[in-house]
């Protein structure tokens, strides 16, 4: 028998910082606390208010596993967001579809920091397309410095067969602007020079933020006094250690409502359904399979932009408990007073209608103080409201896949946004523990390993069992408990080019949390 | 009669708008049948050119002088390179520059060698940059991978000259060549030597070529295709629903892919996907084969949808057409079969376009034998 695993998941969203303590799948302790602006403070206060309403059960805590929304938010709401750089290796290919070309005007409009194209890249075959120019390299870094920029996102063509160019630009970069934090497109994506382009380029523009917000985690840790690796939430419903998680952001895009999805099918001991994850800022809406997220088959886009990497299948819509009500005509969002809704909702004394307001009002929930939205005109309130629905609903019904009647999970602060009834679904159900589900699906989230590698002169199943045997170290390494580890993707692609039979294959393990070295176990 | 010839410009010329674009892109990509690169890029290319004021006019192929010269356009290559270099119009210019100056004489028209996926586009561009109208006709009515899979090759109409384009300073041109098999051949020796990619002008058409041997109205109706999902899709409709009824298709298969085997070889993106059934179909498998397009799908040992008839992979949920090149483990899919155009079904067109030129030694036998109009 393995020791019995305690451990702490923490959600960090726009508005609320949730944490729950979890022994195996049982739900020890949840507490429910605002995030606040230097992110520190609110998860310390989490963590503090978790250990006293916990008492002795705290005791033997070895994980904190954090997740958060941060990154998608600071996305979607275009705020937060750093100027990047585009450097792509690629003349005098692709000359006329630049580096942003597909992004949302508004968000390029913040983001872009430079567009350089300069030569170089490889071919399928692993031939270079022609010579790289350094010369070139070296004038963007020195422009891009010049104009203030510290973020690049290198990108070059073929780079996921051969990240030759992109490696030797970056070091040209650090050499010519060495305060600039460079993202390469080969370590994030795969083949499809765009789509992996734009994981860079978002990736470079949230770096600054998910330093800050990082540090702030580990400092949180460290000031509540556990012993206790920390670990911050995936997309996939893995964990990552901190210092790896903290330079790649939009790895954990998604890891909010994956968590949130992943909690509430523990909570509702439903596993296969519709979920509706209402935050302060948006609303996620997925489809639970056997307890984990639909993954998306194709693009993804996130705040507009196209993706491609691994992703929950999820509609984001911006309707949340923060959300911005707008009176003639009356408007549901986008924008939310986020981590604000403590000071500037109308029931907790400030002067701005969210949707929050319009649920107290409409008596869905008793919140702050009730008077303060006694004002409101019940016509007003009513059609709020019924915006609202309509558009939980539709978007629901977006997402479903076929007609079958299934039940939807409500979870989420602002899961009492979401209609009793709606078409298509055969019953709603609040989840208990719903408003922490997040928190929850942080603490059971698993550690994963990945390898990713060319093998040669071996047959492709060889090639599998022993990049397969490397994830396992990998994933024993973070500290997974090797017992538990099973394969969650292989993926292989032959290289034609090189002499004899070359493969590259990428393998991807997850295992539950082991226990700690002895001295921190009990 | 040749009524058509007398119709006046505006029922023979039509300025196709940037909806169309949108629409065709969809259209496109299903008739790709996997193949054909995903016309993202190129659709990516013309929303750029209509911003800048450029735009693409559609001829009625009757309404073609006999004498007209029409440039048949492709890109030619690996769809997955596709992905890393990307469609530029300036680079597709270049071999259509290269014919006239090789032949002296200017172009009336260009027209899409294969509408099926980026290759239905791929003429758009040009014709946006040059201002020669699109003829409303292709060569295939679908994509295939070779030169010889053409209706014009069936025909055993001339099959030279060709003019390539490298991003290089490569320029090369194909005077003269023994057989439509002997211009794949040395054609796509050159186009892999170039990196799999090359913007292409194959042989040059006349008018009474195209109007006896193309496959006519192909735009249009990839256009309307590309119309009917989007319209399904704003409606919540089911798309694959719409898709069958408005390219009067059959369902084979829905499922979810379990395995993809693919190796870029010789210039051909080949594998093969295996699929395991849910719904209707759960408890057995499929296997569809591919080479850039898929061409046979078996369930067992037995064939049950083959080349030259379309075979569809499409997003179960959205409809959108799925690549050979971007298909993955997990994505849920019907397998949708489609009618090959007429010219295909004949004694010649099999052996073209037959499972036999595919590398599978069956007998022919159409999801639709006996359903035909």
């Amino acid at each position: 028998m393995s020791t019995p695993m305690k451990r702490i998941g923490i959600d960090v969203g726009g508005t609320n910082t949730d944490a729950a303590l979890l022994d195996g799948s049982k739900v020890l302790a949840a507490v429910k606390t605002f995030t606040t602006a230097d992110v520190t403070s609110g998860v310390r206060t989490a963590l503090k208010e978790l250990v006293a309403k916990a008492g002795p059960a705290a005791e033997g805590v070895t994980a904190v596993m954090i997740g958060t929304t941060h990154y998608t938010n600071a996305v979607v709401e275009r705020r937060n967001l750093g100027r990047a750089a585009a450097i792509r290796v690629s003349l005098p290919a692709s000359a006329s579809l630049k580096p942003f070309c597909d992004w949302p005007a508004d968000l390029a409009a913040q983001v872009v920091g430079g567009v350089h194209l300069v030569h170089g890249g490889h071919e399928y075959d692993g031939r270079e397309l022609v010579p790289m120019d350094e010369a070139e390299v070296a004038a963007a870094a020195r422009a891009i410095r010049a104009a203030g920029v510290n973020a690049v996102a290198i990108s070059a063509t073929f780079s996921p067969l051969t990240a030759a160019c992109e490696e030797r630009a970056a070091e040209i970069v650090r050499n010519e602007h060495p305060d600039c934090h460079v993202t390469l497109s080969s370590a994030l994506g795969r083949i499809g020079l765009l789509e992996r382009e734009n994981v860079a380029l978002m990736n470079a523009s949230l770096i600054d933020l998910a330093r800050e917000t990082t540090q702030a985690f580990v400092d949180a840790v460290a000031a509540s006094g556990l012993n206790a690796r920390l670990y911050i939430t995936q997309n996939d419903g893995t964990v990552a250690l901190a210092e790896a998680a903290r330079e790649y952001p939009v790895f954990s895009f998604a890891s909010g409502p994956t968590n949130s999805m992943r909690g509430a099918a523990l909570l509702a001991g439903i596993e296969n359904a519709m979920v509706c994850d209402v935050g302060g800022t948006t609303a996620d809406i997925g489809c639970l399979v056997n307890g984990f997220p639909r993954e998306a088959n194709n693009v993804v886009e996130v705040g507009g932009v196209r993706t491609l990497f691994r992703m929950p299948d999820l509609l984001s819509i911006a309707v949340g408990g923060g959300t911005i009500i707008g009176s003639d005509p009356i408007t549901v969002g986008p924008r939310s007073v986020g981590y604000r809704l403590g000071q500037e909702a109308l029931v907790f004394g400030g002067s701005t209608v969210t949707s929050t307001d319009i649920a107290v009002a409409s008596g869905l929930i008793d919140l702050g103080d009730r008077s303060k939205v006694a004002h409101l005109d019940p016509a007003f309130v009513k059609a709020a409201l019924a915006k609202i629905h309509e558009t939980v609903a539709e978007s629901v019904d977006r997402m479903k896949t076929d007609a079958t009647e299934v039940p939807l999970l409500a979870v989420g602060g602002g899961a009492m946004l979401i209609p009793d009834r709606i078409p298509g679904i055969s019953e709603v159900v609040h989840v208990e523990h719903s408003n922490v589900a997040n928190a929850v699906g942080a603490a059971i989230a698993q550690i994963s390993g990945e390898t990713d590698r060319i093998y040669r002169d071996v047959e492709r199943d060889e090639a599998i069992a022993m990049a397969r045997a490397e994830a396992v170290e990998s994933a024993a390494r973070a500290g997974a408990d090797p017992a538990t580890i099973k394969v969650i993707d292989v993926e292989d692609l032959p290289l034609s080019y090189l002499p004899g039979k070359a493969i590259r294959t990428r393998v991807r393990v997850v295992g539950e949390a082991a226990a700690l070295a002895p001295e921190a176990a009990e | 009669m040749s009524t058509l010839a007398r119709r006046s410009p505006s029922q023979t010329h039509r300025a196709l708008t940037a909806d169309d674009m949108e629409a065709l892109a969809i259209g496109a990509w299903i008739l790709g049948t996997g193949g054909g690169g995903d016309p993202y890029h190129k659709l990516l290319n013309m929303r750029q050119l209509y911003a800048e004021g450029r735009s693409v006019e559609l001829i009625d192929p009757m309404a073609l002088p006999d004498d007209a010269l029409v440039a048949v356009l492709s890109n030619m290559g690996a769809p997955l390179v596709g992905q890393e270099r990307l469609a530029d119009p300036d680079f597709a210019v270049k071999p259509l520059r290269m014919m006239e100056e090789h032949l002296g004489r200017k172009f009336d028209a260009v027209m899409a060698l294969e509408i099926g996926g980026g290759n239905g586009v791929h003429p758009m561009m040009v014709a946006a940059m040059t201002g020669y109208p699109v003829v409303d006709a292709d060569t295939m009515g679908r994509a295939y991978p070779e030169a010889q899979m053409t209706s014009v090759a069936v025909a055993g109409l001339r099959c030279y000259p060709l003019t390539m384009a490298d991003i290089r300073d490569n320029e090369i041109i194909f005077p003269r060549a023994a057989s439509w098999r002997w211009m794949e051949r040395i054609s796509r020796k050159a186009c892999t030597e170039i990196g799999s990619v090359a913007a292409t002008c194959k042989a040059p058409r006349t008018g009474a070529e195209v109007k006896q041997h193309g496959i006519l109205y192909s735009v249009s109706k990839a256009i309307d295709l590309g119309r009917k999902v989007a319209q399904a899709r704003r409606a919540h409709a089911d798309p694959i629903e719409a898709v069958l009824e408005a390219g009067h298709g059959k369902l084979i298969f829905t499922g979810k892919i379990t395995d993809v085997e693919r190796r870029a070889t010789e210039g051909f993106l080949r594998g093969k996907a295996k699929l395991e059934g849910l719904g209707p179909d759960a408890g057995s498998d499929m296997v569809v084969h591919f080479q850039n397009e898929f061409s046979v799908a078996f369930k067992g040992d037995v064939p049950v949808v083959m080349t030259p008839d379309l075979i569809c992979l499409l997003d179960t949920v959205s409809g959108e057409g799925i690549g050979t090149d971007v298909i993955r483990f997990g994505q849920r899919v019907s397998v949708l079969a489609l009618p090959a155009p007429e010219v295909f079904l004949s004694e010649a067109g099999l052996s073209a376009v037959g499972p036999k030129a595919f590398g599978f030694d069956i007998p022919f036998k159409s999801v639709f034998e006996g359903a035909s109009a």
